[in-house]
């Protein structure tokens, strides 16, 4: 594998629900540990990209990759295996749960011992139990919820639950986290905090970030390199700078100007 | 709020436990302290290991799982049979009993498992009412099958089963059987199963195989309930296929979700309580199945989540929790 490259490569990916093309000819290449910033206008399709990315919808066009694996078809847990793991614009905790629970169920790259050893407690099981139990609460000190290890999911705050879903990503050993909406619903300090995660986060584990985000503030601020997506087409690509400024961009989310 | 604790003395400890129960309810059985009732109060307590089998399995997929089954009593009725017909066949050919009863309860419990396979593999894509649906009809079909082959003694009773069992044996089945199940749930495995009762979404979502964890559940579920049915074919040594029929697999989950859907210890009060309960209300004589129901609604009122919602009972855990209390007393002082 060279360095060059790219850890998620979409080539001309696409779906159609019957005759509507809700992505079409979506291309994209996400190098190593890169934030990459996914936006659009509401219904625009970008939801609809995350969800083939990671198996959800099978495309109906195209083709994607991970690190030059060709990734098409493969069912979700498939993919999630492979190293691309994603949270939801509506969280979805295993809410019963406790948040080091969470991470756990996430850790099956680590959970490698069979019925047998588990029922007869062979130490096997004592070993990678005693493992993830560390590297868990590891992880969830890396998203500031160190202390909150023995809290039931459902009971956490908000910013919180959304920094433990993060955590719960991280415990797959992705090497793309894919963010749906991750500061929705957030106040100015828990996304300034979210923010700080983010970026602790793509340089301690080495993994790409693709971010799908409504608040165009904090896709400037952060994003590296930015995709705007309407009506299932790609319509800009480049630096935040130049979104901004953009024509099509701005068109596409205030309207043509009609003088 | 504890780091990784190793539980193994932990294990000791309640294991010991249970060896005194046993002896003490084989003492109590034994004294004759109980009279004449001696023998009869010992075949209730009998009914209660198999039973809790059973209950305990169903537990599994619905407390732990989130899956209705309404067709236990079919997997149930798979184990009984199919370990009385391998049984009746060793007879006479010099195998010890205790042998023989170890090989009608595996028989009777891989039997079942492969029709959980057969079952479950097709219908756990599957979600909810429809799973419930289909294993009423797979109970159903297991039933009419039975009542019309001749091996199964063709829908009249098939009696003279070799008696394997006693209390003592089906004892130490449910205690090994429940164990496993607990070393089950308390593992990756039940982890994930919980999370994809939670939300199989999510669980898809980090990786988990769903489809392939609830078949494997399912099929566990389904080979302690075979255990159960094969010790019930060797202890009641007569058995005609309506006796599993659509009331009893409703009879297992009632005592599920009474025990408590999520908690063994739930199954095996549950399962121990109700299943000795109209025995125990002989003197009530017409009433007592009105009395069963007036319980049954008491804790459904009070206690939705059953009488133990997902509590585990350990002994050394109830102990060590006293100390705490009574240091934290102490400290207060």
């Amino acid at each position: 594998m060279n360095a060059e490259q790219p850890v998620l490569k979409a080539s001309h990916l696409g779906i159609a629900f019957r005759g509507l093309k809700a992505v079409n000819d979506f291309n994209i290449e996400i190098g190593k540990s890169e934030l990459f910033g996914l936006i659009g206008p509401n219904g625009a399709g970008k939801t609809t990209v995350f969800n083939l990315l990671t198996g959800v919808y099978k495309p109906t066009e195209g083709a994607f990759f991970l690190n030059g694996e060709k990734m098409n078809g493969a069912s979700t847990h498939q993919i999630v295996q492979a190293g691309i793991a994603r949270t939801f614009q509506n969280i979805r905790l295993f809410k019963k749960m406790t948040a080091l629970e969470n991470v756990k169920v996430a850790m099956g790259k680590d959970l490698k011992y069979s019925i047998g050893s588990a029922v007869l407690r062979l130490p096997g099981y004592w070993k990678q139990e005693s493992d993830i139990d560390v590297k868990a609460r590891e992880l969830l000190s890396v998203v500031n919820l160190g202390d909150k290890a023995d809290f039931v999911a459902e009971n956490l705050p908000y910013g919180q639950q959304r920094r433990l879903e993060i955590a719960r990503a991280l415990a797959t050993g992705m090497k793309l986290l894919l963010l749906d909406e991750p500061a929705a619903g957030m106040n100015p300090t828990e996304t300034e905090e979210l923010l700080e995660i983010i970026n602790v986060i793509r340089h301690k584990f080495d993994i790409s970030v693709l971010l799908i985000e409504h608040d165009m503030s904090l896709v400037m601020k952060i994003c590296e390199k930015i995709q705007v997506i309407d009506y299932g087409e790609t319509i800009a690509f480049g630096k935040p700078d130049e979104i901004a400024n953009n024509q099509k961009v701005i068109e596409a989310y205030l309207g043509k100007n009609e003088e | 709020m504890g780091k990784f604790k190793d539980k193994r003395w932990a294990y000791l400890i309640n294991f010991i436990a249970v060896c005194v129960l046993f002896i003490s309810l084989t003492a109590v059985f034994n004294s004759g302290s109980l009279g004449t009732r001696s023998t009869y109060i010992k075949g209730i307590a009998t009914t209660a290991c198999y039973t809790i089998i059973v209950v305990a399995s169903l537990n599994l997929l619905t407390g732990f799982m989130g899956e209705f089954s309404l067709g236990h009593a079919g997997f149930m009725s798979v184990g009984a049979y199919s370990s009385a017909i391998v049984t009746n066949a060793l007879i006479g050919k010099g195998i010890p009993n205790l042998l023989l009863f170890i090989i009608a309860l595996l028989v009777g419990g891989l039997a079942a498992a492969v029709t959980g396979v057969i079952v479950g593999a097709p219908t756990l894509r599957l979600r909810g009412d429809y799973l419930a649906i289909v294993t009423i009809a797979f109970a159903e079909i297991v039933r009419v099958t039975f009542c019309n082959l001749q091996i199964t003694g063709g829908g009249r009773t098939m009696s003279g089963i070799t008696k394997l069992s006693d209390f003592s044996s089906c004892f130490w089945v449910m205690v090994i059987c429940v164990t496993c199940m607990y070393m089950y749930v308390r593992s990756r495995f039940g982890r994930t199963i919980v999370a994809i009762r939670e939300d199989y979404i999510a669980a898809a979502a980090s990786g988990i195989n769903v489809t392939f964890y609830k078949v494997l559940t399912f099929t566990i579920s389904a080979f302690f309930a075979g255990i159960g049915g094969a010790m019930y074919a060797h202890y009641m040594t007569a058995m005609i296929p309506t006796n599993f029929n659509f009331n009893y697999s409703a009879e297992l989950l009632t005592e599920v979700i009474i025990g408590g859907t999520g908690s063994l210890t739930g199954s095996v009060i549950g399962a121990a309580f109700l299943s000795s309960l109209p025995e125990l209300m002989r003197q009530f004589a017409d009433y007592r199945m009105l009395v069963y129901s007036v319980v049954l609604l008491f804790v459904m009122i009070f206690k939705p989540s059953g009488i133990f919602g997902t509590y585990e009972f350990s002994l050394t855990g109830v102990v060590s929790k006293l100390f705490r209390k009574i240091k934290l007393g102490r400290a207060s002082q």
